[in-house]
């Protein structure tokens, strides 16, 4: 779909940047009072143009995530000549449209705001990014920046556990950007597993600079540039069976899965949990 | 002069009306339910019985301090100051006081029912209170721990010390201290003055004692003395036997030495057969000379007939008996007169510690029982007491809910109290917001300037602050660590609550599953006190610093962290304590 590359020579910094943009409603109508969703798009949309007049070559590709789906909202390299970001605003209207076209099955009522569907967005990101490495051998530097704010989902923990290792594996990093009020502990995982950056600006209002100043940063240049470490990391995992959250449970020695209670048989992979070890190995039968 | 625990404590003590007041000397009887004072003058009008009933609290100064006070307050404002002559002396009559205060305090306390508690009788002796106060004394860290949980009631001093009793124990078998010893003067003939010769060879001492000036002058006594040494010298066996034979005395001296002997076999006995078995080089038998397993064999295999036997004398023998001499030191103080003094002297000594040995029964029956306790086959015993908890089977996502609530709200900061945002708004009044913002900006377009320029320094500032003291204090020298980065108070501070979280949350942990009311009332007093030590840490956390503070917050949210679980599951036991006794009417 996209164009190919120019023989022109790809330097260190052309970066792909994939930025994933929370558009839950309910979050930002909770957020009101503090920063509204016009003034965080209009940081946004400044600070995709800035990343596009980096560099010719760099391109911008943005993924809205929304509580019933996800869908590309931009693409810089579409269309013969690069567009600048104000062209998502039309798409991102339609985006939520389909969105709330989707939830109209459910309650009215919001009972606290739920979460967006982070895990959706990451792997169309990872998708797309996969395209990228296969269209060629010359290619901009991938790079994926979750603008995020929605609370963490555990049923999701799964699906983000598994495109946090793939992007680990492609050596992608996964930068975010929390605009919530809490941090989000599976955004913590992916930054310090891939090797991103990991920031919850302290003031909301001053967004672009914080862009600007850290997450526009290529990875050639991050070799040599100090960039702010967060302060810990949570580590806990969600259970595979409830999706609760836990610190204590049991483990599949075979598939890793996690469970919040003895099982007779892991649901992920099949293998059986036998009993203790008898004294003679040929009496057992349950042992897989 | 305290006698079991429980019952009295009496000490010697003085009355003052205030602190500065010099007092009046008397005797201070402390029994469960009262107290009495009498002074030493009996025409003195201060005389005192109170009740433990009307005391409610207890003062002290502090340890190490000039004076050692104790001071009784009561309800009404009375209070009764007493001043004791050592600090181990106050010590054992402010616990006294602590439990008696608390016993008798039943009405507005919750003190844990008698009958629910064993440990509230236990039977101190007087050793284990010394112990413990030495053991307070010596460390202040645990004193400090101490006096803020028994003295502040949230603990009983059993519980304290239940978990401390290798300490104790440590404490109690100590190491004898070091002795000057003797000069190490083997090979003079001469009779020392300083009784040398009777140290090592007590035969030679009884022997002195019962031939001078009986039956011989002191002269020929060492005369006959300085013979035998010379027989031994040549090792010539047979003819040591053959002067032996003819003279009486010298055979005294040229016999075996009987004293040493026995004294030899008790010093066998007394050694502790369950000393750990650890390897040494001792133990090394490849690298010597191989011979027997080991052991060096002795090359005089002369076989004598057995006439001769106790006429013999290894020189190891002497050796030994030489170098323990030496070690052991100076036994006698007395002023070295003649011969015949210090003689009497050292016999008089051996034979006290006879007498002691002898009487040390308790020691013996101490010794062998420990023995007889570590010769058990572990195996073959049943457990002391029961390995595991009584099992009871609840369903473990009862525990898990409730804990998702509060797996998200322990992580990170709070913006203006709010932990979690409710959205009243409706789904369709949601996305109509939303999409009004970005209808305003297609149609208004960006904001000029995107950002305000105090705002962006503001914002370079704060990123440029926090980079910078990350990168320059964490890790420059690998010997400091955190906490001396910061200033004394705070470190000081944070290390107390350190400890005395860890205490607490010990024997909170410890209490569930929560079985009897006695267990429970120990989980809310100790709650209770974890929940006084929230806020401080948070106003630690506060009150530091700004280039300091995010090392102590890296500090102090697992403390935070670990007495938010302890909260979170003591609020979801008294949830489910509650809805379980809402269908059983007759309660827990």
């Amino acid at each position: 779909m996209s164009p190919p590359v120019p023989s022109k020579i790809l330097t260190d910094d052309v970066s792909l940047l994939m930025v994933l943009i929370d558009s839950n409603p309910h979050f930002w109508s909770s957020i009101k009072p503090h920063f509204s969703f016009s003034k965080f798009l209009s940081h946004v949309l400044a600070f995709l143009n800035s990343i596009l007049l980096l560099n010719q070559l760099n391109q911008v590709v943005v993924i809205a995530t929304g509580i019933n789906s996800c869908g590309y909202v931009f693409d810089s390299s579409s269309g013969s000549v690069s567009q600048r970001a104000e062209s998502l605003l039309p798409k991102l209207e339609e985006f939520a449209e389909n969105d709330e076209s989707l939830s109209e099955r459910d309650d009215d009522s919001g009972n606290g705001v739920g979460s967006s569907l982070l895990s959706g967005s990451l792997s169309m990101a990872l998708c797309y990014i996969q395209r990228v490495f296969r269209s060629g051998p010359l290619h901009p530097q991938p790079r994926i920046i979750c603008l995020h704010g929605s609370p963490d989902g555990p049923g999701q923990y799964v699906a983000i556990m598994n495109s946090i290792f793939s992007a680990q594996r492609s050596m992608v990093p996964i930068d975010s950007c929390v605009i919530g009020i809490q941090h989000s502990a599976f955004l913590q995982q992916a930054s310090y597993i891939t090797g991103g950056v990991y920031l919850k600006p302290q003031q909301l209002d001053g967004l672009f600079q914080y862009l600007a100043t850290v997450f526009a940063t290529d990875l050639h240049s991050r070799n040599f540039l100090q960039l702010p470490k967060p302060v810990g990391v949570d580590f806990r995992a969600s259970c595979f069976c409830h999706k609760n959250t836990i610190d204590m449970g049991f483990i599949c020695s075979v598939c890793l899965s996690i469970f919040c209670k003895h099982q007779k048989k892991c649901s992920t992979c099949g293998s059986i949990f036998g009993q203790a070890q008898t004294r003679d190995p040929s009496a057992s039968q349950q042992r897989k | 002069m305290a006698d079991k625990q429980q019952q009295v404590v009496v000490k010697r003590a003085r009355h003052k009306s205030s602190v500065k007041d010099p007092g009046t000397p008397g005797v201070l009887k402390l029994t469960k339910d009262r107290f009495t004072f009498m002074p030493n003058d009996p025409s003195s009008p201060v005389k005192h019985n109170v009740e433990f009933r009307t005391i409610k609290g207890h003062k002290f100064t502090k340890d190490g301090t000039k004076q050692a006070l104790l001071n009784l307050t009561q309800d009404q404002g009375g209070n009764y100051i007493f001043e004791f002559e050592n600090f181990p002396d106050r010590n054992v009559c402010k616990d006294f006081v602590a439990s008696a205060i608390a016993l008798s305090g039943e009405a507005g306390r919750t003190v844990p029912e008698k009958s629910a508690v064993p440990i509230q009788d236990e039977q101190l002796s007087a050793a284990e209170m010394e112990r413990r106060i030495k053991l307070l004394q010596e460390d202040s860290d645990l004193q400090k721990l101490h006096k803020q949980f028994v003295i502040g009631g949230i603990l009983s001093e059993a519980e304290f010390w239940a978990t401390r009793k290798k300490l104790l124990e440590q404490n109690y078998s100590r190491r004898p201290k070091q002795r000057v010893a003797l000069k190490n003067d083997m090979w003079s003939t001469k009779p020392l003055a300083d009784g040398q010769i009777f140290a090592e060879k007590p035969a030679v001492r009884q022997a002195y004692l019962n031939f001078v000036p009986n039956k011989m002058t002191e002269k020929e006594f060492w005369t006959k003395y300085s013979r035998a040494e010379y027989l031994h010298s040549t090792k010539n066996v047979i003819a040591a036997a053959a002067e032996a034979a003819e003279d009486e005395e010298l055979a005294v001296f040229l016999k075996q030495d009987d004293m040493l002997v026995n004294e030899a076999r008790k010093k066998i006995r007394q050694v502790d057969p369950t000393l750990d078995m650890e390897a040494d080089e001792g133990d090394d038998y490849m690298h010597l000379p191989i011979q027997d397993h080991g052991l060096p064999r002795n090359d005089n295999k002369d076989v004598l007939d057995s006439q001769y036997e106790p006429y013999r004398r290894s020189f190891s023998q002497h050796l030994n008996q030489h170098a323990a001499v030496v070690l052991q030191g100076r036994v006698i103080d007395v002023e070295l007169g003649d011969t015949r003094s210090v003689a009497e002297a050292l016999a008089r000594t051996k034979h006290a510690e006879l007498a002691k040995d002898a009487s040390d029964v308790y020691l013996d029956k101490e010794r062998l029982e420990r023995i007889s306790r570590m010769t058990e086959i572990e195996d073959l015993q049943a457990p002391r007491d029961p390995a595991v908890a009584p099992l009871s089977i609840k369903d473990p996502r009862d525990y898990f809910d409730s804990q998702q609530a509060n797996a998200f709200s322990t992580l990170g900061d709070t913006v203006s109290g709010a932990k979690q945002l409710k959205c009243s708004v409706s789904t369709r009044e949601a996305y109509c917001s939303l999409k009004e913002c970005i209808s305003e900006i297609k149609f208004q377009g960006l904001t000029e300037p995107t950002i305000n320029s105090e705002v962006a320094f503001k914002v370079l500032n704060g990123l440029a602050q926090n980079i910078s003291s990350n990168k320059y204090h964490l890790g420059r020298n690998p010997n400091e660590s955190v906490l001396d980065s910061l200033p004394k108070i705070t470190r000081e501070e944070l290390l107390l609550h350190w400890s005395s979280i860890q205490e607490l949350l010990k024997h909170f942990w410890s209490s569930y599953p929560i079985t009897t009311k006695y267990l429970l009332t120990k989980a809310t007093k100790l709650k209770d006190a974890m929940s006084q030590i929230y806020p401080k840490l948070q106003e630690i956390k506060e009150s530091v610093q700004s280039d300091l503070r995010h090392q102590v917050s890296l500090l102090v949210q697992p403390m935070l962290q670990a007495l938010d679980a302890a909260f979170a599951h003591y609020d979801a036991d008294v949830q489910n304590r509650s809805a379980r006794s809402g269908e059983r009417p007759n309660g827990f």
